[in-house]
């Protein structure tokens, strides 16, 4: 079953594709080449471990957070991507695309991004392989995720505010995607998540697989078990594709992504609520109205605030192998404030999302069965909002 | 033959190459779109429609600003097909080619998209995100209903996909001056000069050329260099904003004397 990621040729049943302007298929085309290369090269990977071990600071530890789980109920155990230089599962992704785009002979990186941590991460990256970064962020986002604004810049990034739109990720998406085609020459572009036109999905979902891999080995080694379900939060979906792929033949696992529900009103469900359509290169499930116009998506956390989803998501829930549900802002918040207090983690109200449906499920659950959450970030790049919502309510 | 065979036949007779103006549905409202729509289709010989979408990839400010009037002029697909309709009626014999991205066509259903296309006289359609290796999603629904897809191609296009894209496109080879997103100015460099007299060589497929086209000069030029049509969009849109509908119809009007 794992392989039927990696065998696609990026079709996922009726999902996937790569529906890029013609402009882009010259480049697109040298990403799928050079990943090729990678998939075969034991130097290429082995520097990408390499990397990954010494300046990513893998692997990183699970810990059974014993304090937040249910009395009574099941064990919550959280795989720390949080650790992860960076902040944030990002870094596994940028550092394999970072080695793509050295491969491909480029000059130059860009990025969108949300919550700022692709963009913090790319940034990074730039930096350690010395090519100079652009970052592409809706106007919304660099206003509610400032210090991370102020960490790319550290970082010798430029950050282009993007207003077009509705001036939040799915725009920052548009843009780079346009900068791209006038400067695909020499220029590689850094896709954050887990979507995109081929080979995008695929390539995010191979340099994210590490996440899993190492999490089936660690709660095999330290509890002598499966998880009984792995739940991770949905965005675009690479930290959720990187944490399930390791356990998608485990019949006894079950997978479960957890999609923003906003005010339950306006939201971010794209698998959820969403129907089949093309955003950004790929089809898979999108938000938009019955003539086609896309959505805003509605998220306390900009991290997950897309009203698109990766196409091997929306191929797992056609398959029913993998569960998607909603969380509302208000649960987020107040998983974000109970891990905190009780385990002295502040996770990102991304990761949060999955804390919270992991908690509801955990309370029904007997005390010998295992949830593996995968907290993919972070929090400190949150503080404002937390705070902002705190004094609201 | 079609409209796309008889006017290309008949401009070769005249010796002139196409102009073939650009007009976003709806922009910047269903009223004044009709209005300048038919103003530039007395001089057009071939008619190139874009509907609104609010994610428009390959297109640049220009553009995407016609695309927001339009919307929040409330156009929607069923509307566009409805103007279409009109401008079918109108001019009987000019060839109509649709511009659209992708999402509208799954959101209408491809097959009744195509089909409803084909009731108000659309000749092609050209979907700016679909690559002719995806063409199987709607390449049936084109052929039932006799409507050509148009495909872009640049100078960074290798041969092998020039040729799959001679193999599947009707109408014309929609040929993008640089890689660039709609409205970045040209000069018209000389490789986009020698990128048409290759394509020329390599197809018998008509050669229009589009993405930054914005002078009668550039007509000249490329009529000069072996092209069979030129593309303007933004250039439009531009003039129209700024000036109204009499410069558009002065500019439409020196566009298609320097054919
Ligand atoms: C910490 C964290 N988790 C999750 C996400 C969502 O992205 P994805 O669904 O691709 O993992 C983000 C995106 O910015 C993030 O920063």
């Amino acid at each position: 079953m794992t392989n039927f990621i990696e065998n696609s040729g990026g079709h996922f049943g009726e999902f996937g594709g790569c529906f890029a302007p013609e402009l882009l298929q010259p480049v697109l085309r040298k990403v799928t080449q050079t990943f090729e290369k990678f998939k075969t090269s034991t130097t290429l990977q082995s520097e990408f471990n390499e990397l990954l071990r010494n300046f990513a600071g893998r692997p990183t530890p699970i810990y059974h957070a014993k304090n937040y789980s249910p009395k009574n109920g099941a064990q919550i155990w959280v795989k720390r991507e949080d650790l992860l230089h960076g902040g944030a599962h990002k870094t596994n992704n940028v550092i394999g695309q970072a080695l793509i785009a050295r491969e491909m002979g480029a000059k130059y990186l860009i990025a969108e991004t949300g919550a700022g941590q692709h963009g913090i991460a790319t940034a990074m990256a730039g930096a350690h392989f010395n090519l100079p970064v652009k970052v592409f962020m809706g106007a919304k986002d660099v206003a509610r995720q400032q210090v991370n604004v102020e960490r790319m810049r550290l970082l010798g990034a430029e950050v282009i505010s993007v207003d077009t739109g509705s001036s939040s990720l799915k725009d920052a998406i548009n843009e780079a995607m346009r900068y791209w085609i006038s400067h695909a020459e020499d220029t590689y572009y850094m896709f954050g998540t887990a979507a995109g036109p081929h080979p995008f999905p695929e390539l995010v979902a191979r340099f994210q697989r590490v996440i899993g891999d190492e999490a089936r080995a660690q709660i095999l080694e330290q509890t002598g078990k499966l998880p009984a379900q792995v739940l991770a939060c949905v965005g675009g979906g690479s930290n959720a594709i990187g944490i399930f792929q390791a356990f998608l033949e485990d019949k006894e696992t079950k997978l479960v992504g957890v999609e923003p529900a906003g005010d339950n009103i306006k939201h971010g469900l794209t698998i959820g609520r969403g129907v089949t359509g093309c955003l950004h290169g790929s089809i898979s499930k999108v938000n938009c109205d019955e003539n086609g116009q896309i959505e805003e998506s509605h998220s306390i956390s900009a991290g997950l605030d897309y009203p698109g989803v990766s196409p091997i998501h929306a191929y797992l829930d056609q398959l029913g192998d993998a569960q998607y549900v909603g969380i509302t802002d208000d649960e987020a918040m107040e998983a974000l404030l109970k891990f905190s207090r009780c385990e002295g983690i502040i996770p990102a109200l991304e990761s949060s999302h999955a804390l919270a449906e992991a908690f509801k499920r955990a309370d029904k659950m007997n005390a010998d069965e295992i949830l593996m959450v995968n907290l993919s970030g972070r929090g400190d790049k949150d503080l404002h909002t937390v705070f902002e919502y705190l004094e609201k309510s | 033959m079609n409209r796309y065979q008889q006017t290309f036949e008949r401009l070769k007779k005249e010796d002139k190459i196409a102009f073939i103006p650009f007009w976003m549905l709806g922009d910047p409202n269903p009223e004044a779109s009709l209005e300048a729509v038919k103003t530039i289709a007395e001089q057009a010989d071939i008619l190139e429609l874009g509907l609104p979408f609010s994610d428009p990839l390959a297109d640049g400010p220009t553009i995407q600003a016609a695309v927001n009037r339009s919307l929040q002029a409330g156009m929607n697909t069923e509307k566009c097909l409805e103007q279409i309709m009109i401008i079918r009626a109108d001019f009987p014999e000019k060839p109509i080619g649709l511009l659209v991205y992708l999402n509208l066509v799954l959101q209408y259903g491809i097959n009744r998209f195509f089909t409803d296309c084909k009731k108000t006289g659309i000749d092609s359609i050209l979907i700016p995100e679909m690559p002719v290796e995806e063409i199987k999603l709607v390449e049936s629904a084109a052929q039932e209903n006799q409507i050509d897809l148009v495909f872009l191609l640049s100078t960074n296009t290798p041969q092998d996909r020039r040729q799959k894209i001679y193999d599947h496109s009707g109408g014309f080879v929609y040929t993008v001056s640089k890689p660039s997103i709609t409205g970045a100015k040209t000069d018209l460099s000389d490789d986009t000069l020698a990128l048409v007299q290759e394509l020329k060589s390599q197809t018998d497929l008509p050669i229009c050329v589009g993405f930054g086209i914005s002078t009668p000069e550039h007509i000249k030029a490329l009529k000069k260099a072996g092209a069979d049509g030129a593309i303007i969009g933004s250039e439009l849109i531009n003039i129209y904003q700024k000036e109204g509908l009499e410069a558009l119809n002065d500019f439409a009007l020196s566009c298609a004397s320097s054919t």
